[in-house]
């Protein structure tokens, strides 16, 4: 080890003339087959102009296509938050975070169907989201401290298969309506005519704008000006360095577990208002992904900024490209944006900046 | 007593460096291969053969292919189903071109194809590490399953979009197919991974698996020392890929038999895969073999077994636990031996050595 | 070294070889039928009240009449949870025992179908599964009543026309058709393309990948930006619940959005809330508890605590769908023991039972289901029958029957039949030729 900390610099590949050359010529052939295929039946056409005509044909669609891929981006963003939390604070790459979003649904939805009244479901479903948290930390964390992230990355799996299992046999497996109502969550749907046309937002999806700001805000001075919120950045920084200054791991663990998992519990209750509660949640969850990538492991503004950025692209892509190719591109499109941005930043828009070490 | 290696003298560096330097392990490597080749057909029954070992075989070469990347070159990827259902179109379309080439040909030319794609989608892996390269090749996955479905020229045109397995022969025997006996397509499945395996232990015995090792260790390092990355990581992506792509195609024509093969290839499977890697021992071929056990013939086992032993359990209920035992084995396995059930083993046969008195 | 997991194999092997042994000592004069439920995963909103269904009509024929002219039926149920790998393990675990396959899903029917004609298993898809073998010369094990995919999505046009005042209007109007963007979804698409190009309406895909089953914003943008005249929605499980939300969402109107028969579940339409009211399904069976049968069911199974159904949930439409397939079960072990003389039938003698099931109305009657389905008929050569189906309306609490019964065209969709047939049989190469003599009746 040597204290010399050198950056890589990232390879010029400009400076190669081969590449200089290839993509000259790249230009030259794009441009001729441009010309060529301008008129509105090629292929070319399709691509580069057909969709932005659409566009400025019918802005009320564009508005509104934004509008989904904004608020999908919100909810991508939270599922995301719950994993930059725990990646943060424990290192643990955290596979179980779907699972827990439809967990804290179902017991939500689970416990009101048994006769409980709707907040006091949400508060006792704080409360399992606690339990769960203190359990995973004292039964999974624990044992496995210092373990590489992989080993950390695969007792989650572990989680979630428990997870499954637990909750299908506590609740049952067939899809539950969101306690929408009772929650005093709004229906119905705002019509605005803007630029000739109609935009229908639905109140729903503004909650759950709005939730979701006033949640990461909240989550924000919670970092930064509490104790808790203190020790949990030190341990993010060095687990070593927090541990000999006294602060306790295991307690932080519970606590960003727990702040996961009430995470997961809002993720839940929006998601599950738009569609249903059921296992078929865990599959979007994944969509996630993505997102972190995109805004980095480490960065609660990157989540944010990345689940903007994938929601919009995505329902944009789908939108105006997808017929292209027969539709349903919205399952990868979000993959490739992500691999787009990663090729030139390897460790996503905000995450930390890799330095490496010999 | 029994597991010792005194008295065996190395009298040269050929078998010095052998992979089994013990003749007690020739020996245990004999017995096992017995007991694969004899006792298995003759004592299992057929749903033993068709729903436990031939899931296990093809799950093992799926597992020794990641273990390629992940465990031996430090690549992690959630695209192994991806790759492994290039092998299974691969081998479709051509078995369509060339009815009359052997199909045992046809599953490990169509390999070549799935490596391509591989190669292809490893090259981010050059910039790219750790999680984030995982997350990277989850647009393979999604990309190529996507494929499956939307381009009909994959899948014939079939109207329903699924793929059918015709029936091909080896010596006039049916291999594939509905009328090919489960002892049958367990022989070739068999077949197949003792040569593929016997084929991935001198790889990473060799030249390029030691590059490989390199670069899992620190790859800055290993490019100081001349082990050029592109051709490292592209070649395990390569090898990688190519074993899941011959384990897809065994899996469609001797497992399933056709039908909603995109479906299959999903990223459920990927997961799926990686953990075998995980739980069987990172960078071990044996361990593939554990961690394919574990994952594929448990949940099996759990739910097929605990009825017969008599504990009354049934449809869902039975579905629940058995998703319960599993995912609390898997932390238990973690916590017990993080390095995988391979360690394990290490460690079994190093108290075997020391038996009955150790020290 | 590697086989040594081998040895554990083979270990567990032998213990579920001896556990096999002891099972079956213990059934005598008893028939026994396995079938896949998923009351787990994704698609366990659909599968839980067909399980039900299913398992409620069998014991209520055990209960009230002691079995099958007095043969009990052992029913068992193996879990799938959806998912092809366990549906072919559950065939792979009932092929020896069971008189019938019922694989309940399109992904498991396809890979039984060259296993089972190997191994002489009937299977009785229901309604799903491989349109082309209603071909009952090719495919002599499989049987496809009371109509395929193929059949709905001529139902949907004749409904489109129906509405618009005529199959001569349809020109020039537009078919969304929204769908499962796998096999199962796919399979009205050959069909209905061959008819817009016949009629002269347009056909526009909206393809739902299965991970994005409960994400369905930009597709339903798309279809604001098309306003297609008529959505069909070929989806199962949490697609059809977020299809109906996303339409009420988008002020698509809800009257014609139809979907096919498994998009038909209460809980989907519910999901909507009061504006799901007008949404549309095809139907082959009846909802509601006003039949004797299900009442019947009530009296002999649920109020005796023998069901796992809340007594609410008794005649919604996909319950009353598993009834109607233990129905169809029960009529050909009925037919079998007829044809044969013999009282414990096998799968050999189901399989003749199915291929002469003839329910007619009076049989209905008798059986309690007048007005619940329409007669079913399955001959040699059409193992579907093709047979007439209604469009369903949700009124907001439950599922009426809107309109006639229809029939499908039959005319259409038998020629694009048997050219399937034909063409898979020649695929796969060395397909056993039929050997199954027909029956004299049929």
């Amino acid at each position: 080890m040597s204290d010399l900390a050198t950056t890589r610099p990232a390879p010029n590949p400009l400076a190669n003339p081969w590449i200089r050359a290839g993509l000259i010529l790249a230009a030259a052939v794009a441009a001729i087959l441009l010309g060529a295929q301008l008129d509105s039946s090629g292929t070319l056409y399709a691509v580069f102009i057909d969709p932005f005509q659409q566009m400025i044909q019918a802005p009320d669609l564009l508005v509104q296509t934004i509008w989904e891929g904004l608020v999908s981006g919100v909810l991508y963003a939270l599922i995301a938050l719950g994993f930059v939390l725990i990646f943060k604070a424990s290192g643990v790459f955290n596979f179980a975070q779907g699972i827990m979003v439809v967990f804290a649904a179902l017991t939500l939805v689970g416990l009101y169907e048994k006769g409980v009244p709707a907040f006091l479901a949400v508060i006792i479903t704080l409360g399992v989201m606690f339990a769960l948290a203190v359990t995973i930390e004292r039964v999974v964390l624990r044992p496995l401290v210092n373990q590489p992230d992989i080993i950390l990355f695969m007792a989650t799996f572990g989680i979630t298969y428990f997870l499954i299992g637990f909750g299908e046999s506590l609740f049952g497996g067939n899809p539950k309506q969101m306690i929408a109502e009772q929650l005093f969550l709004p229906k119905g749907a705002i019509d605005l005519p803007i630029l000739g046309g109609l935009v229908s937002l639905q109140k729903i999806d503004i909650a759950a704008a709005v939730i979701a700001s006033l949640m990461i805000a909240l989550l924000a001075l919670f970092f930064q000006y509490t104790r808790i919120g203190r020790a949990l950045r030190a341990v993010a920084d060095s687990h070593k360095a927090a541990l000999s200054v006294g602060i306790s791991l295991n307690q932080i663990w519970v606590i960003v577990w727990f702040t996961a998992g009430i995470v997961a519990l809002i993720t839940g209750i929006m998601w599950g208002a738009r569609s249903d509660v059921s296992f078929a949640l865990e599959i979007v969850a994944l969509k996630a992904l993505p997102v972190l990538i995109l805004g980095g492991f480490t960065s609660i503004p990157g989540a944010i900024v990345g689940g903007l950025i994938i929601g919009i692209g995505e329902k944009l892509g789908e939108f105006y490209w997808g017929p292209l190719v027969g539709g349903g591109i919205e399952s990868w499109l979000a993959y490739f944006i992500a691999l787009g941005f990663l090729l030139f930043r390897p460790q996503g828009l905000f995450g930390d900046k890799i330095i490496e070490r010999i | 007593m029994l597991y010792r290696e005194a008295g065996q003298y190395k009298s040269n560096y050929a078998s010095d460096m052998a992979v089994f330097p013990l003749r007690e392990d020739r020996i245990g490597l004999g017995v096992m291969l017995a007991i694969a080749l004899v006792a298995i057909p003759f004592l299992g029954n057929d749903f033993f053969i068709a729903s436990v070992m031939i899931p296990f075989l093809v799950f093992s070469l799926a597992a020794i292919g990641l273990n390629i990347l992940t465990g031996y070159t430090g690549l992690i990827s959630l695209g192994t189903a991806a790759f492994m259902g290039v092998g299974a179109y691969s081998c479709y379309k051509l078995t369509t071109f060339f009815p009359h080439v052997n199909i045992i040909v046809l599953i490990l030319v169509s390999g070549l194809f799935s490596a391509g794609i591989g190669v292809l989608f490893g090259l981010p892996s050059l910039r790219i590490k750790g999680f984030y390269l995982a997350v990277a090749t989850l647009a393979a996955q999604f990309f190529l399953q996507w494929a499956f479905v939307r381009v009909p020229w994959l899948f014939n045109y079939n109207a329903s979009g699924a793929i059918e397995v015709p029936q091909r022969t080896l010596f006039g025997l049916p291999i594939t197919g509905a009328a090919a006996t489960a002892e049958t397509r367990y022989f070739v499945c068999l077949g197949l991974v003792v040569v593929m395996t016997w084929f991935a232990s001198n790889l990473v015995h060799g030249r390029l698996g030691r590059s490989w090792m390199a670069v899992r260790d620190m790859d800055i390092a290993a490019e100081l020392m001349g082990i050029k990355l592109l051709n490292a990581k592209l070649g395990a992506f390569a090898v990688s890929s190519y074993f899941a792509g011959v384990a897809g195609a065994m899996m469609i024509f001797f497992w399933y038999g056709g039908g909603e093969a995109a479906d299959v290839f999903s990223i459920r499977l990927s997961f799926n895969i990686l953990f075998m890697v995980i739980i069987g021992g990172l960078g071990s071929l044996i361990g593939s073999f554990f961690g394919a056990a574990f994952l594929s013939v448990l949940p099996t086992a759990l739910k097929f077994g605990l009825p017969a032993l008599g504990v009354p359990l049934t449809g869902a209920t039975a579905e629940h636990v058995t998703f319960m035992l599993v995912g609390a084995l898997i932390i238990l396995f973690l916590i017990v031996e993080p390095h995988g059930l391979a360690r394990l083993w290490q460690i079994g046969k190093q108290k075997l050595r020391t038996w009955p008195f150790p020290y | 070294m590697k086989t040594s997991n081998l040895m554990k194999g083979a270990a567990l092997g032998a213990l579920l070889a001896s556990a096999a042994a002891i099972v079956p000592a213990a059934a005598q004069e008893t028939i026994y039928f396995s079938n896949n439920a998923y009351r787990t995963g994704p698609f366990s909103g659909s599968g839980i009240p067909i399980g039900d269904g299913m398992r409620d009509y069998i014991t209520m024929i055990n209960e009230r009449d002691g079995g099958v002219n007095g043969v009990k039926i052992v029913y068992e149920e193996c879990e799938t949870g959806y998912d092809t790998k366990k549906s072919i393990e559950c065939y792979e675990q009932v092929k020896s025992k069971t008189i019938v396959y019922s694989p309940w899903s399109t992904g498991a029917t396809l890979a039984a179908i060259p296993r089972a004609h190997v191994d002489k298993l009937p299977i009785l898809s229901m309604a799903y599964g491989l349109s082309a073998s209603a071909d009952g010369t090719n495919f002599p094990w499989v049987f496809i009543p009371p109509l395929t995919y193929w059949d709905g999505a001529s139902l949907m046009v004749k409904h489109m026309a129906a509405e618009l005042g005529g199959l001569d209007k349809l020109k020039g109007k537009k078919l969304g058709l929204i769908h499962l963007d796998a096999p199962f979804g796919k399979e009205p698409i050959p069909v209905l393309e061959s008819l817009a190009k016949k009629y002269g309406f347009e056909l526009k895909l909206y393809p739902v990948a299965a991970a994005d089953m409960q994400n369905q914003g930009s597709l339903w943008l798309s279809i604001r930006r098309d306003r297609p005249d008529f959505l069909y929605n070929q989806g199962w499980g949490a697609m059809n619940p977020t299809a109906v939300k996303e339409a009420v969402k988008n002020n698509f109107p809800i009257s014609k959005l139809v979907g096919v028969w498994w998009a038909g579940g209460d809980d989907d339409a519910r999901a909507g809330g009061p504006e799901a009211k007008g949404y549309k399904s095809l139907n082959f069976n009846a909802a509601g508890q006003n039949f004797p049968v299900i009442q019947d069911i009530l009296k002999f199974v649920v109020e005796k605590g023998k069901s796992t159904t809340p007594k609410e949930k008794v005649g919604e439409n996909l319950y009353n769908r598993g009834v109607y397939n233990s129905m169809l079960v029960v009529e050909a072990i009925r037919t079998a023991q007829k044809l044969t003389g013999k009282k414990v039938i096998n799968p050999e003698d189901m399989r003749r039972g199915l291929e002469s099931l003839n329910v007619d109305e009076a049989r209905l009657k008798e059986i309690g289901m007048a007005g619940f389905a329409s007669p079913v008929k399955i001959s040699c050569a059409d193992h579907s029958g093709h047979h007439k189906a209604y469009v369903a309306e949700w009124d907001g609490t439950k599922w009426t029957q809107k309109g006639e019964w229809i029939e499908p065209m039959k005319d259409e969709v038998r020629p694009l039949i048997e050219a399937n047939a034909k063409d898979y049989v020649e695929k796969a190469g060395n397909w056993p030729k039929r050997a199954e003599s027909c029956e004299k009746s049929s």
